[in-house]
């Protein structure tokens, strides 16, 4: 019983994280390989402000979020355009970003260990038990999944009830028409890359409420994140949302009945099940 | 008078000659490999005039040239990223420091080959079939996959967390045995790019679509070449084993591996078979420097180096050099398609040149029939 409810919430947090990812991948067609950094960048700037002020975790989103969009709009401005205006094709352009970002989450680790050191971070907020059906459960972590449900709704509210939510999903489904109907796809497409990237800071804010970091981790929470997005089919909110909470059962079954070292594997053998039963994922359209 | 009586150009020049005449090589592939068996002895000499930290360096440059023209074998046509070289490397080493002791070292070698190439057929077969982003994703955690699923297996048979591999070689031996792979290496890739293998996978690197109606299967033919690549990966693994001496995951599958052979092959460029090695011989220098004066900045090194080659050498050194060579009018360096496609092209334009010239020429031929007509 409570492997379903630490999963439950965990996969919460989760979805945050991989939405980022999503509306990068999904919406701007980017691979980034260096977003489990800026996750990180945002969990250990929760940390450092609440170290600082001790002041609710929570506040810190305000400065979270509104800095992980400047910081990816200008990513995206700087590193990423040039090279999907020198791209032949897609498959140039995937193989271009990929090295790009890989290279840019390599600098940015050296950057946070530079800024941060390499200890392994946590603070305890809220470190109170609350009881569910006689069990006790960490406080840190129902508010986390509360305020990740919050966020989840309202990007979902305002993707589906907006006219610039409205652009950004033409975008995911086809850029080229897209920019037939007079949505600035350019414009779509960096609003969306930084969009994902505050998103993800903030999945790391939530996140570091009750988990334990350290600057090398990002890696992780990227490949994560790829499982959750793959998993739940490339251009689908409701299926990473699905996928999220799939993968933090499967994680935290995994971690208590056989060993907690086995998290990554857990979340491959979930990819690699995907990949042979279901390439375009639970709720993917099947191209070609 | 016999052979080798001769004066050296002469004996080469012969059997150049007959070579050609048994229709097995080009006469430029013949001068190709004479330099390539030349620089190989001259390689395999290098034990002999250095000793010590040279010859760790000579080492090092042996083991990353295997690896990263073995990596390119298969990422280089294909433009398939992978980024799984220490995984294999780690299997390898598992494989010589499980065995060890209680089967023959060579035999070990062998099932570490085995090893990999089950592990690259089966990652393979999963993630192949599918677009390349996933495959890219998939190698990236494979190492960390392996090394969790290896720390489960020791905790849970109750040994140790490392395995010693104590076999007496000398420094010289390691590098002559990782020279023989790299060789060996070159040698499968030369052959590759004859074959009719070689050629699918070109064009499925240039564009998969036309290459599945081509009536290319392309999973298998992509299989079979991450089968290869990642084969040797874990046969350098085996064989260097020894020289580490104490085994242990967080060292035998260290991710860094994977981004340095890449680095290094896209450095030198993935145009060429050779292409690696330029870039293997200054990286492997820089990052033993870098190493040594400021160890905690080689994550920095590799995110700048990542950049500088997607930025600013994006086709690598052998794709600056050409560059410059064509600047220059001089052909000699252009890939074999680019060289065809340009002579097709002149061909089709010459054509459209004939028939306009024909088109013209009866207009030109019915205009004056016209006007005596009227006349």
């Amino acid at each position: 019983m409570d492997i379903i409810i630490i999963g439950l919430l965990l996969g919460g947090t989760y979805a945050l994280m991989a939405i980022g990812l999503q509306l990068q991948y999904g919406v701007a067609r980017i691979m980034n390989l260096a977003n489990g950094e800026i996750l990180i960048a945002g969990a250990f700037s929760t940390y450092w402000f609440y170290v600082g002020t001790k002041a609710s975790p929570l506040f810190a989103l305000f400065l979270v979020v509104p800095a992980a969009f400047a910081v990816n709009w200008a990513i995206y401005r700087v590193l990423i355009l040039p090279l999907v205006r020198r791209a032949k094709s897609q498959g140039k352009l995937d193989v271009d970003n990929i090295l790009a970002t890989f290279g840019l989450s390599f600098v940015l680790v050296a950057f946070l260990l530079a800024v941060f050191g390499g200890e392994y971070l946590d603070y305890s907020y809220l470190d109170r038990p609350v009881f569910i059906l006689g069990e006790r459960y960490g406080l840190n972590r129902m508010v986390a999944f509360l305020a990740a449900v919050v966020l989840c709704l309202g990007l979902y509210l305002w993707l589906h009830k907006t006219r610039a939510g409205l652009a950004l999903r033409a975008v995911s489904v086809n850029p080229s028409a897209a920019s037939l109907v007079s949505i600035n796809v350019a414009r779509a497409s960096a609003l969306a890359f930084a969009l994902g990237g505050a998103v993800t800071a903030a999945g790391g804010a939530l996140l570091s409420m009750f988990l334990t970091f350290d600057a090398s981790l990002g890696v992780v929470f990227t490949l994560k994140a790829l499982v959750i997005v793959i998993l739940g089919g490339v251009g689908d909110m409701r299926g990473t949302i699905v996928a999220a909470f799939v993968l933090g059962l499967a994680e935290t079954a995994v971690a208590t009945l056989i060993d907690p070292g086995l998290t990554l594997a857990a979340a491959y053998i979930l990819f690699m099940i995907v990949l042979l039963v279901r390439p375009e994922g639970l709720f993917g359209r099947r191209t070609a | 008078m016999n052979d080798a009586d001769k004066p050296l150009p002469t004996a080469a020049a012969r059997i150049a000659g007959k070579l050609r005449d048994a229709r097995i090589l080009a006469p430029g592939e013949t001068r190709n490999l004479l330099v390539a068996v030349l620089i190989f002895v001259a390689a395999a000499g290098v034990p002999f005039v250095a000793n010590g930290y040279a010859l760790t360096l000579a080492i090092s440059i042996a083991m990353y040239a295997g690896l990263s023209t073995s990596w390119l074998l298969f990422s280089g046509p294909t433009n398939y990223i992978a980024l799984s070289t220490a995984a294999f490397f780690g299997i390898g080493m598992y494989t010589v420091a499980g065995g060890i002791g209680i089967v023959p070292y060579p035999v070990l070698i062998l099932a570490a080959a085995v090893a990999g190439a089950a592990l690259a057929f089966v990652v393979g077969l999963a993630t192949l079939r599918v677009s390349g982003v996933y495959f890219v994703i998939f190698t990236l955690g494979l190492a960390e996959l392996v090394r969790q699923i290896m720390t489960w297996l020791q905790h849970v048979l109750g040994t140790m967390s490392g395995v010693y591999v104590l076999i007496d070689r000398s420094e010289p031996m390691y590098y002559w045995q990782l020279l023989l792979v790299a060789a060996a290496v070159y040698l499968v890739g030369w052959w590759i790019g004859r074959s009719r293998l070689g050629f699918a996978l070109r064009i499925i690197g240039n564009d998969e679509v036309v290459a599945v109606h081509c009536g290319i299967n392309t999973a298998r033919a992509k299989v079979i070449l991450f089968v290869i690549s990642s084969t040797f990966a874990a046969i350098t693994g085996a064989l260097i084993a020894p020289r580490w001496s104490y085994v242990e995951p967080g060292v035998a599958f260290s991710p860094a591996l994977s981004f340095q052979v890449v680095i290094m092959a896209l450095l030198g460029g993935t145009q060429r078979l050779w292409g690696p090695l330029l870039g293997v011989i200054p990286f492997v220098l820089l990052w033993e420097l870098i190493a040594i004066e400021v160890p905690s900045q080689t994550t920095l090194l590799l995110g700048v180096s990542f950049l500088l080659i997607v930025y600013v050498i994006p086709d690598g050194v052998t794709g600056l050099v050409e560059n410059a060579l064509h600047r220059r009018g001089a052909v000699a360096g252009s890939p074999l398609l680019k060289r065809s496609l340009a002579g097709s092209g002149s061909i089709l334009r010459a054509s459209v040149r004939r028939s306009s010239d024909r088109v013209a020429g009866s207009v030109r031929d019915l205009m004056r029939r016209w006007k005596s007509y009227n006349a």
